[in-house]
C-alpha cells in the first residue's frame, strides 16, 4: 500500500490517467500534485476532509477549474479543453446539489441529456416518439412510473438517480459523481449503490464521498485525499488499516498535515466525516 | 377528454390562435377600420414582429435585450434607403443629400437601388451585426444586467451616429417622403392596404418560426439554458451558442419588423430606433407575457395602441399612464397578463383543495 498508483492494467480498458495535477488558487495549492489512475469497471471512491480538494480535483478534470500537470483520457488531454467538449469526449461530471430541468419532465430531462449524440438540424425538430436510449436509462434508475412527472416534484433521492440517467443518456464512459448519497435515506443509499454497480461494468465510476458506511459496502479502490494531496490508496481494508488515514480521521493534530504543507482549514471539519473510522 | 387529445391540443392550440389572429387582422380589421386605423395597426404590427423576437431572446433565453431599436433601425434604415432611392428615381441622389451635402451619394448607398440586395440585406446585417456582438458577448460569459445594459448602450450608441451623420442618413430628421414601394405607388390605398397585409403576413410567418422553435429540442435546450446554464454546459453543450442562435433570430425579426415599419410610419428617424424605442419593444413583451407564445405580440399591439389612445386624450401626460401601467403589471403580473387565466387557475385550485 503505498500513495503512488500502480501502472494501470490496461488490458483493453479504458482508464483515466491524472498525473502530477495541481490547481493552484493564488497561491494556494487546493490540489497538489496528484497522481491518480482511475480504471474502467471499478467503483473508485475519493474520500477526505471537507477542504481536501476532492471536488476541485473533478473541477480540474472537467475544465472548470484550471489544472496544470496532467489528466489524460484516450490520449486528449483533459486539462487543455473546454467544458462542453470533455463532456463530449465522454466524461461526465454531477454536482453536490442535484441539477436537474425542474420545468421539464423526467422524460424530458433524459432526452435533453442526448443531445450530444444530435445534429444541428435535429435539434429544430420536435421530439417523436422515446429513443430506446432514453427508454433504457428510465429503466435502469427505475424511474418508468415516473417518466412524465416535472424534475421539480421529484423527491431528493430521485433526483440524484435521475441525474445519473441523465450521464448513461450522455454515454458518459467516465462518471465523476459528487456526494450522490448526501441527504439520502439508507434505502436509497443501498439502492443508488447497486445501481452503480450496475452501470459500472463498463465505465469508470469516481464517487466523491463522506459517509464511511456507503464507502464500506461499495467501494473496489478508495483514495484518501488530505490538504490537496494524495494521504493513501488502496482497499477497503487497506485503508482502515493505515495509521495516517486513522489520524487525520479521528482529529488529531496530525504531523502528517505539517508534512504535506498547509491545509490548515482543512483540520476543522474532520469529525464530521470522523464517525465511520471510529467504528473501524 | 383522453390525454393524447389533450397534449394534441397543447401542441395545436397556438397554431388555432395563430390563425384566430390572422382572421381579425386580415380580414376583420380591414373591413372595420379606416384606412388611418389601418396603418397604424400596421404600425403596431411591425413593433410586434420584434416583440416575438424578443419573447425568444428574453422570455426563452433569458436574455434582457434592451437594444432591440438597432436591430428594428438596421432593416429600418436599409428599406428606407432603397425607398429613398426609388423616389429620387435611377441615377438621382435622394434629396437631403442635395440640401445638406454637396450632392454626391456616399457609396454603401449604391447597392440599396436594387430590391432584392434590399430584401438580403435586411436580412442578413442583423444577423452579421448580431453574430459578431452575441459571440463577443456569450464567449465572455456577459448575462443577466451587464447584459442588459451593454445592449441599451448600444442603442444609444447607434442613435447619436445616426444623429450623427446628417449627409449619409438624413441625421435627426431620418429618412422620410418614400413614393413608392417596390414599384408600387405608396399614396394609392390599395397599395397601403396590400403593404399591411404583407406585414400581417410576416407577423404570422415569425410566429410559426417561433412556434416550431418552442416544441422544437432546441426550444427546450434554451429553456434549459436559461434556468441552468452551467447545467447545459455539462450536457456536452456550448451555452453561448444556443443563446446566439436565439439572439440572432431575434435581430433578424426585429430587423424584419423595422423594414417594414418604414413604408408604413413612412419615416424612420433616431427617435424610431434609440433606447427609449427599445425599451417600448420591451415593455409590450413585459406586459404581455414574455414566455408565453401570443403573450409578446398582442402585448406589442396592445402597448402601440395605448400609445395612440393615450396621447390622443392625453397629449401631455400619456406617457405617466402607460408607465404606470407598467409599474403595475411588473408588480402584480410579473410574467405579463397573459399569466393571469393561469394564477386564476392555481388560486382556485389552492381554494378548492384547501
Amino acid at each position: 500500500m503505498s500513495t503512488t498508483t500502480r501502472s494501470p492494467d490496461t488490458r483493453g480498458l479504458d482508464y483515466l490517467e491524472i498525473r502530477g495535477l495541481t490547481v493552484d488558487f493564488d497561491g494556494f495549492k487546493a490540489v497538489k500534485d496528484v497522481d491518480l489512475t482511475l480504471l474502467q469497471g471499478r467503483l473508485h471512491f475519493l474520500i477526505g476532509p471537507n477542504g481536501a480538494g476532492k471536488t476541485t480535483l473533478v473541477d480540474a478534470v472537467t475544465g472548470l477549474v484550471t489544472g496544470t500537470g496532467l489528466a489524460s483520457y484516450g490520449n486528449q488531454d483533459l486539462l487543455t479543453m473546454k467544458s462542453h467538449r470533455i463532456v463530449r469526449a465522454g466524461i461526465g461530471r454531477t454536482f453536490q446539489t442535484a441539477t436537474v430541468f425542474e420545468e421539464l419532465s423526467v422524460l424530458q430531462n433524459l432526452d435533453i441529456a442526448g443531445g450530444v449524440h444530435r445534429s444541428a438540424w435535429s435539434m429544430l425538430r420536435a421530439r417523436r416518439g422515446v429513443p430506446t436510449y432514453v427508454e433504457e436509462a428510465l429503466e435502469t434508475i427505475g424511474l418508468t412510473a415516473l417518466r412524465d412527472k416535472p424534475a421539480g416534484t421529484l423527491a431528493h433521492g430521485q433526483k440524484q438517480w435521475l441525474e445519473i440517467g441523465m450521464l448513461l443518456v450522455q454515454d458518459a464512459k467516465v462518471m465523476l459523481l459528487d456526494e450522490p448519497v448526501a441527504g439520502m435515506s439508507a434505502e436509497e443509499r443501498e439502492q443508488t449503490g447497486e445501481l452503480l454497480q450496475r452501470i459500472g461494468h463498463d465505465r469508470t465510476i469516481v464517487v466523491i464521498e463522506h459517509d464511511m458506511d456507503f464507502v464500506r459496502s461499495f467501494a473496489d479502490v478508495v483514495t484518501v485525499m488530505h490538504a490537496g494531496a494524495v494521504l493513501a490508496e488502496g482497499s477497503i481494508a487497506e485503508i482502515q488499516a493505515d495509521e495516517r488515514v486513522q489520524e487525520i480521521y479521528l482529529g488529531h493534530q496530525p504531523d502528517t498535515a505539517a508534512e504535506t504543507g498547509s491545509g490548515s482549514d482543512a483540520d476543522e471539519e474532520t469529525t464530521v466525516t470522523g464517525e465511520g473510522s471510529h467504528r473501524a | 377528454m383522453s390525454p393524447r387529445n389533450l397534449s394534441l391540443l397543447r401542441t395545436f392550440a397556438p397554431l388555432l390562435g395563430i390563425a384566430v389572429l390572422a382572421v381579425v387582422m386580415l380580414v376583420v380589421a380591414p373591413a372595420v377600420l379606416s384606412p388611418f386605423r389601418l396603418n397604424s395597426l400596421g404600425k403596431y404590427t411591425c413593433w410586434a414582429i420584434a416583440a416575438v423576437g424578443i419573447g425568444l431572446a428574453w422570455g426563452r433565453g433569458g436574455m434582457l435585450v434592451l437594444g432591440q431599436g438597432v436591430f428594428f433601425g438596421l432593416g429600418g434604415y436599409a428599406m428606407a434607403m432603397h425607398l429613398k432611392l426609388e423616389a429620387a428615381g435611377p441615377g438621382n441622389v435622394p434629396d437631403f443629400m442635395v440640401l445638406y451635402g454637396d450632392g454626391t451619394m456616399p457609396g454603401f448607398w449604391e447597392p440599396f437601388r436594387s430590391g432584392p440586395f434590399t430584401i438580403f440585406a435586411i436580412l442578413a446585417l442583423p444577423a452579421a451585426v448580431a453574430t459578431v456582438i452575441g459571440w463577443a458577448i456569450f464567449k465572455r460569459r456577459v448575462k443577466g444586467a451587464y447584459f442588459a445594459i451593454l445592449t441599451q448602450a448600444m442603442a444609444v450608441v447607434f442613435a447619436t451616429l445616426l444623429v450623427a451623420t446628417i449627409k449619409e442618413t438624413g441625421g435627426f430628421n431620418g429618412l422620410n417622403q418614400f413614393t413608392q414601394f417596390f414599384g408600387y405607388n405608396l399614396y394609392d390605398p390599395v397599395n397601403k392596404q396590400m403593404v399591411y397585409s404583407i406585414t400581417v403576413g410576416l407577423l404570422l410567418v415569425c410566429l410559426l418560426i417561433v412556434w416550431q422553435l418552442y416544441r422544437s429540442r432546441f426550444g427546450e435546450l434554451l429553456v434549459a439554458t436559461r434556468d441552468a446554464e452551467e447545467r447545459v454546459r455539462f450536457l456536452g453543450h456550448d451555452p453561448a451558442n444556443i443563446k446566439l442562435v436565439a439572439f440572432v433570430v431575434a435581430a433578424m425579426m426585429a430587423s424584419v419588423g423595422g423594414a417594414m415599419f418604414a413604408p408604413i410610419a413612412g419615416i424612420i428617424s433616431p427617435s424610431d430606433v434609440d433606447a427609449t424605442a427599445s425599451i417600448f419593444l420591451i415593455a409590450g413583451v413585459a406586459l404581455g407575457g414574455r414566455a408565453l407564445f401570443l403573450g409578446p405580440a398582442l402585448g406589442a399591439l396592445t402597448v402601440g395602441y395605448g400609445r395612440t389612445a393615450l396621447s390622443e386624450a392625453f397629449p401631455n401626460q400619456w406617457t405617466y399612464f402607460l408607465g404606470a401601467l407598467f409599474v403595475v403589471v411588473i408588480l402584480l403580473l410579473p410574467r405579463g397578463v397573459g399569466d393571469l387565466p393561469r394564477l386564476v387557475r392555481t388560486t382556485l385550485d389552492r381554494r378548492t383543495s384547501a
